[in-house]
């Protein structure tokens, strides 16, 4: 193989953004550290201001980094192959994603499948269930905990069954946006591009007002509302964070196409975020299913 | 910021090398020899203070009764102890040879990515911080075990839990991001030419521990965060009055803490796979066989957690399920042993100091595989579960394993590193003092855990103490040997006989074809094919 059809692998010299967002990333750490310690204790301290100024270094951080990226990749420093070193990073970043929420999904299934049916007295534990909780029923959705608190199940149709007909027809449209841009269609890729945005933050509406029906009168199920309450909020709660994340990311994308950015062949940021995009759908599939239908 | 293009010319050695002076160097850098260079330093500054609560450890347990430390503080000790070693010790320092040698090894002129890689090095030092600065909390450090097994670190925490957890998402993310860059390395900038299987194995353990950390770590974050709600905003994951199960945390957590094993000893496994070829003067033997025997290690270490968790009472089916899959794991790490022995065989053997500590490495690990092998067995198990005899195991394949094996690394590739050939004899006497210490301080323990002397705990019954009291000198021992790596390192980064490009004669890679020290900017074009292809050369 000769050097002549090498290119030039760029290797940006010193930057100090990794350094602020260490620094960004300290702060956050010990003011939710901080944070959360207080409000244990019921008291109030600086945690929570030194957790916010870290959210906003690591925005700033972040703008500029990306800034940074931005400038680089428009003045034509990245090769081909820089090209896929930012797509297969991303694809393994997606990757660790997938495995957060793994996390939470096996979780819900060992409740489902092994700690709520042994509680009640299945396999080998009749005696468990018999002598610690005789009067408790292992059900799924468990509605009444072995301690007694006592909660309803959210439904899977309404605003849920919305939700999911919203973020599935997100991801055709966010496809849509991905074919004009492939196609050079610019009128087309930012009315796509702009309509996937706005079903993304009808979605978070939408689970805001799940959340606020769950906490209501009504329904009392609560974040503490034993491990069906548990599973419910962390798993949609981080999916809709993911989903705002994503949100921000598309936003972003359509000011840049907005600009003028992104070329057919090189538009290697607005495909990141249309993966992740579709990543958040599957995401919500797999939760609409385990979490809400079955 | 500069955004310089570093220039297609700057592969001439002598090329102005962009590099800034003084700290900004180090804070600002891109530069994958300054960051290994970097996650190096850092694993041995952590890997001296977790050495050094072990010695408190081992000092209270000089004798029986209880001397220098209160029971919690003692609980501290051995909880944060375990955490530095694992996440500040000796995955920091593997990360750190990744660093420093696979863009050398592959062709490349550095990381993937640059930038990312230095933020993933300089989130760790403040997450240690955080981690250290909790024993000068009102609470007190962590004292639930490097394991943090609820219901101790959720019901029964102390107050420090919530920045515990805290430090490890962010070194979390450190670990993951350092991980994709490892992987987006390895497949995106070998060199033209260089097929997988031509990756010198090195790279290949570093690549499958990769994806490892990238499939792990975000579990290991997840765990943590149930653990932050069960503790401080009410949910019950593991909490049997709402429906959770503390036994839950312990499948999650040993999810990721059983690859995570892995991952401190694959990256160990290339590095000898790397030495011992080197100084038996043979190519490595059955290069493909170690390719496969290290992904069906990482394959089967998802589906052995649970041998961690004989005794709480999983059904029979699981028992069995996860005692025949972790025995098959002794399959390809036996073809990994049997390979490594076979490469000695009728090889022209010379014994530096990295060939020493890689052949104690092969024998010392080999015990500690023995020992994991006794210990997966179910019935067996449940009279080991929690004894000195665990600590042994683990001792035998960390210390004696992944430690020796970066000792070797160190040693093998200091001369590429610094430009001087280190100490001789010093190297030899930090290897005979340390192989005698660790055994001192380890072999014993094996005893005193058959005869039921628990782990964790800081009294013990008398007819423990003379084992004890030996494992202590051991420990000591061991411990003051370490500065004698310090001295020679210092040694040799102050001077010393000047190494030649390859210093070793037996020696095959990439690395070797560039000069001593090696430059700032190497491969900033690919290497040709021919040099290449000589990556293994053949048998002499």
């Amino acid at each position: 193989m000769t050097n002549k059809e090498y290119e030039n692998y760029y290797v940006p010299s010193q930057s100090h953004w990794p350094i602020v967002g260490a620094i960004a990333l300290f702060m956050i750490a010990v003011g939710a550290g901080n944070y959360v310690t207080d409000l244990s204790k019921d008291q109030s301290g600086f945690g929570v201001y030194l957790l916010l100024a870290g959210i906003a270094l690591i925005i700033y951080m972040l703008v500029g980094w990306f800034t940074d990226v931005v400038n680089e990749s428009l003045a034509g420093k990245y090769s081909h192959q820089m090209d896929h070193s930012f797509k297969q990073g991303m694809s393994w970043f997606i990757f660790s994603e997938v495995m957060f929420f793994a996390a939470f999904f096996g979780a819900l299934l060992y409740l489902r499948v092994f700690s709520v049916p042994w509680l009640g007295g299945a396999g080998n534990n009749a005696e468990t269930g018999a002598v610690l909780w005789p009067d408790f029923v292992a059900a799924w959705p468990l509605l009444k905990t072995p301690g007694g608190t006592e909660t309803t199940a959210m439904g899977w149709y309404g605003l849920p069954l919305i939700n999911t007909v919203i973020l599935l027809t997100s991801s055709i449209t966010a496809h849509f946006a991905h074919s004009a841009l492939m196609k050079d269609n610019r009128r087309q890729l930012k009315v796509w591009l702009g309509i996937t945005i706005l079903l993304g933050i009808a979605f978070i509406f939408f689970q805001i007002q799940e959340y606020a029906h769950g906490y209501s009168e009504e329904m009392r199920l609560y974040l503490t509302s034993g491990v069906y309450g548990n599973s419910f909020y962390l798993l949609t709660g981080f999916h809709g964070m993911h989903v705002t994340l994503g949100c921000i990311m598309l936003i972003i994308m359509w000011f840049r196409v907005l600009k003028g950015h992104f070329t057919p062949k090189n538009h290697f940021a607005f495909q990141a975020a249309n993966w992740y995009w579709h990543f958040v759908d599957v995401v919500w599939i797999m939760l609409f299913i385990f979490v809400y239908i079955i | 910021m500069t955004t310089d293009v570093i220039e297609q010319e700057s592969h001439d050695e002598h090329h102005d090398d962009h590099k800034m002076t003084g700290i900004k160097r180090w804070l600002y850098t891109t530069n994958h020899k300054d960051i290994g260079t970097l996650y190096l330093w850092f694993a041995f500054i952590m890997f001296l203070t977790g050495g050094a609560f072990a010695m408190v450890i081992r000092a209270e347990l000089f004798q029986p009764g209880l001397q220098l430390v209160e029971p919690d503080f003692f609980n501290q000790l051995t909880t944060v102890h375990g955490l530095i070693m694992v996440f500040g010790a000796i995955m920091p320092a593997f990360t750190g040879f990744a660093n420093w040698m696979l863009p050398m090894m592959v062709g490349a002129p550095d990381m993937a990515l640059p930038r990312m890689n230095n933020w993933s090095f300089w989130i760790l030092p403040f997450a240690f911080s955080i981690l250290l600065a909790s024993f000068f909390m009102e609470s007190g450090a962590p004292n639930f075990g490097w394991t943090f097994y609820a219901p101790l670190s959720t019901t029964y925490s102390n107050g420090s839990t919530a920045f515990f957890v805290f430090a490890v998402h962010i070194m979390g993310i450190s670990s993951i991001m350092g991980a994709i860059n490892i992987v987006v390395t390895i497949m995106n900038m070998r060199a033209p030419g260089m097929t997988y299987m031509k990756m010198p194995l090195f790279v290949w353990t570093f690549f499958i521990t990769a994806y490892l950390l990238i499939a792990v770590m975000p579990v290991l974050a997840g765990v943590v965060t149930m653990l932050l709600t069960d503790t401080y905003f009410g949910t019950n994951f593991f909490n049997a009055a709402g429906g959770g199960d503390p036994v839950m945390f312990q499948h999650i957590f040993w999810f990721f803490g059983h690859p995570e094993v892995y991952i401190m000893i694959l990256p160990a496994f290339g590095i000898v796979s790397t030495i011992i070829p080197a100084f038996a003067r043979k190519r490595l033997f059955g290069y493909s066989s170690m390719v496969y025997a290290t992904a069906s290690i990482a394959l089967l270490s998802f589906i052995v957690w649970a041998h961690h968790m004989f005794t709480t009472g999983m059904p029979l089916f699981g028992e069995l399920f996860f005692m025949y899959c972790t025995m098959l794991i002794a399959v390809p790490t036996g073809v990994k042993v049997f390979n490594w022995v076979a490469t000695m065989w009728r090889g022209s053997l010379s014994f530096e100091t990295p060939m020493l500590f890689s052949i104690a490495f092969v024998i010392l690990f080999t015990i500690g595989g023995f020992s994991g092998l006794m210990l997966a067995m179910t019935p067996v198990d449940f009279q080991y579960h929690d004894t000195y005899f665990v600590v042994a195991h683990f001792h035998y394949v960390l210390v004696t394993g992944s430690l020796f094996s970066i000792f070797a690394g160190t040693y093998y590739w200091l001369p590429k590193w610094t430009g001087h050939m280190y100490n001789v004899t010093l190297s030899k006497w930090h290897f005979w003092c340390s192989l005698i210490s660790v055994n001192l301080l380890f072999f014993p323990m094996h005893f005193l855990g058959l005869a039921g002397m628990p782990r964790r705990i800081p009294d013990y019954a008398l007819q423990f103490a003379d084992f004890n009291k030996w494992v202590s000198i051991g420990g000591f021992a061991f411990g003051l040997s370490q500065f004698i790596f310090l001295a020679v390192i210092i040694k040799c980064i102050k001077g010393g006989k000047k190494a030649p490009a390859k210093p070793w004669d037996g020696a095959d890679g990439l690395e070797w074809t560039v000069a001593s020290p090696a430059p700032y900017h190497t491969f900033t074009t690919p290497p040709s094919q021919a040099d290449i292809d000589g990556i293994y050369k053949d048998e002499h």
